[in-house]
């Protein structure tokens, strides 16, 4: 950002100064991530920089806690993860199934009282999670259903819809319904038309719908911390009872790994988010 | 003037065909809806109407005493009532006493008034002794408090069967002897401070995003393209990252020997062995809710910063405009939408924030939330939790209505 050389002084000051501003806030958003990846390889059992990791001395790192994660005894993150990765998958088929469908129907024209039910769909992702998970907490036990997989992932499928929904619903409405009507008059049906045009169109938007559902569930606590019996942990379950005793080198490993996880996710959304564009004709 | 109708293929007015065709349209599109709406309608409206039900549901105790409260209809609640509604009470108690179910009712009715635990635990240990008749003075030998009015004017308060007494507790007031409103107790009184501290907490988190997220929002919307992508990676990873692993990375960098605190040391701001505690207190939760909520402002604020056009700002220069006054004048006012937008959602987000206030935040940086989850887990106080979550609930449904009204719910956009 070279300023043009007649740019007065003070102005040039104020540009620098705002340019600062910006640089640090950048920093205060990302430095805060990278302070887990180093810690997660201390070879010393204190979250702490050791004068042997500043000094980059090799024997100051170390795979430790690593292998503490995957091999440790009584360590509750093998259990934790296989719970994750079910209730996330079943969760996110669930709410992009249940989100896409209903995106079809608010995005057309005849759809009644759209905005009405649009805010009430959308519900879920504005009311606190700890009302939601309050509310759900009453009703799993009721029915039977606290303490089991299947009430967590209907829960997780209620607080996924939403992103489903908007993903979905943005990306329709730069659709062409041309083409379905010229499937139609091609002697398509519906559900072939959908199948067939339809959906590999809106494909970008429900794969980061189903990303976000996918994250949502993966990274939820509060419904989870209300709902879970011992034999439901989570990983973010395991890691908030982990953080109320004591900050361990071990959830650095995890943390990091779960880092490692979003940066792949986000690589994912932004090339999908792009591809969406492209065929939109949005930035051509 | 005579108008021919005009008729479709097959005969019918096209009007009607028309319509036929649209009400066809119309119901294709709510059965799509449908299903989601159903689900999310049992599973989630359903269980937050049932919540909205528990806070006022006071019936547990007019079940358990129903004799005594039929005879209780006719007494004034003046003097001591008379022979019926100590029978009834004899009654009734015998019946718990033998279905071993009194334990609920000593907790409700010590709530209602202190004392009432021990009065009903020894009635209860001596019930079976009692003879035929003549209750009132056999009670009142039992226990000289079955003699004192107040205890019988409290256990009358308790007969209606909706009671909005939770919601009272819930900001600091409660019902005295004579069913009037007053202040809690000084040494009760922490609900004001909680929800006056959670909406601070949530207006300065918000004003704080706002401050940090304006500027980044103008430098990535006006970027060339290259350049923006690669910045806003640093908006977006945080944003997919989890919560936990967001939070941790505040507790390790805000502990008294961590990396914050070592910098303040090492610059001389702290002596060593008095380094200052900047987490479990109200300053870990501002810190960390702040840099977790900035995404949420950056994002509404750039995708309306992206569609203003830069040669508004030009044509304000040359037309006499300092930097200053076109700022002020023209991109300011543009940018509005987006600023409300994200101080919504933020503001949304940081009232009912739990996790990380749980975590940083102490006891001094513990929201509504938190205090929420403490009556569901650990008071079992289940009715006060709905109460003071349908409080909360119903300011959220307000601010989302405005942001509905400002915004439109279907003009949000993620990433």
């Amino acid at each position: 950002m070279a300023l043009p050389n007649h740019t007065p002084l003070n102005y040039r000051i104020w540009h620098y100064t705002y340019l600062t501003f910006c640089f640090l806030v950048f920093f205060f958003l990302i430095a805060p991530l990278f302070v887990i990846l180093p810690l997660s390889f201390n070879a010393e059992q204190y979250i702490h920089f050791s004068s042997k990791m500043l000094a980059l001395d090799p024997e100051g790192f170390s795979l430790r806690w690593y292998e503490d994660m995957i091999y440790g005894t009584k360590n509750p993150w093998g259990l934790a993860t296989k719970n994750s990765l079910i209730i996330a998958f079943f969760a996110t088929i669930g709410s992009t199934i249940l989100g896409t469908v209903a995106a079809l129907g608010l995005s057309s024209r005849h759809m009644p009282y759209k905005a009405a039910f649009m805010a009430l769909l959308i519900s879920p992702m504005i009311v606190p999670l700890i009302i939601s998970g309050t509310a759900i907490f009453f009703f799993m036990a009721k029915v039977g259903l606290a303490a089991t997989h299947t009430g967590i992932i209907l829960s997780h499928i209620i607080l996924g819809t939403p992103f489903v929904v908007i993903t979905v619903t943005a990306t329709l409405s730069g659709f062409d319904h041309s083409v379905t009507r010229a499937a139609a008059s091609l002697g398509s049906n519906p559900v072939n038309t959908f199948m067939k045009i339809t959906l590999p169109l809106i494909m970008p938007g429900v794969i980061s719908g189903a990303l976000f559902a996918f994250v949502t569930s993966f990274d939820e606590v509060v419904v989870v911390l209300f709902l879970a019996g011992l034999e439901n942990t989570t990983i973010p379950i395991q890691m908030w009872v982990g953080l109320r005793e004591q900050l361990s080198p071990t959830i650095m490993a995890v943390a990091t790994c779960l880092i490692v996880m979003s940066t792949l996710i986000l690589v994912t959304a932004e090339l999908l988010r792009r591809r969406s564009e492209r065929l939109r004709g949005i930035n051509r | 003037m005579s108008q021919e109708k005009i008729l479709s293929s097959d005969g019918t007015p096209l009007e009607e065909s028309l319509k036929k065709a649209e009400r066809k349209n119309k119901l294709k599109a709510v059965l799509l809806v449908a299903p989601l709406f159903l689900f999310i309608l049992i599973i989630y409206i359903f269980p937050i109407g049932d919540m909205l039900f528990r806070s006022v549901d006071d019936r547990m105790i007019t079940k358990m005493l129903p004799k005594t409260f039929v005879a209780m209809e006719k007494w004034d609640g003046q003097d001591l009532p008379d022979e019926p509604v100590y029978e009834g009470l004899y009654e009734d108690l015998s019946v718990l006493k033998k279905n071993k179910t009194f334990g609920k009712i000593i907790a409700r009715l010590n709530y209602e008034k202190s004392g009432f635990s021990s009065l009903i635990k020894k009635t209860i240990r001596k019930i079976d002794k009692l003879e035929e008749g003549n209750y009132k003075e056999q009670f009142i030998k039992i226990h000289k408090r079955w003699g004192q009015p107040e205890y019988l004017v409290a256990l009358k308060n308790t007969a209606p069967n909706w009671s909005y007494a939770k919601y009272l507790k819930g900001v600091d007031l409660k019902f005295d002897e004579k069913r009037n409103i007053i202040q809690q107790d000084e040494d009760r009184r922490i609900y004001k401070t909680l929800w006056l501290r959670t909406i601070n907490v949530a207006f300065w988190v918000t004003i704080f995003c706002f401050i940090l997220a304006y500027p980044i929002a103008h430098l990535l919307a006006t970027l060339p393209m290259k350049y923006s992508n690669l910045l806003m990676i640093c908006v977006l990873l945080p944003f997919w990252t989890s919560l936990l692993v967001r939070t941790s990375s505040w507790m390790v960098l805000l502990q008294q020997q961590g990396p914050i605190n070592d910098l303040i040391v090492w610059l001389g701001w702290a002596a060593d062995d008095n380094r200052p505690e900047l987490m479990y207190n109200v300053i870990g939760t501002f810190v960390a809710m702040t840099q977790i909520l900035l995404p949420f402002m950056v994002l509404p604020l750039y995708s309306v910063m992206k569609t203003i056009s830069p040669s508004l700002m030009r044509a304000g220069k040359s037309l006499g405009g300092t930097p200053l006054v076109s700022f002020v004048k023209i991109y300011f006012p543009l940018t509005i939408p987006g600023i409300g937008a994200g101080s919504l959602l933020v503001f949304i987000l940081a009232i009912g924030y739990y996790i990380t206030p749980a975590l940083v935040g102490g006891a001094s940086g513990s929201l509504i939330s938190n205090n929420i989850a403490y009556h569901m887990k650990s008071s079992l106080d289940w009715a006060f939790a709905s109460a003071l979550g349908t409080m909360l609930l119903v300011g959220v449904l307000a601010i989302y209505w405005v942001y509905n009204k400002l915004v439109g719910i279907d003009n949000i956009k993620l990433g």
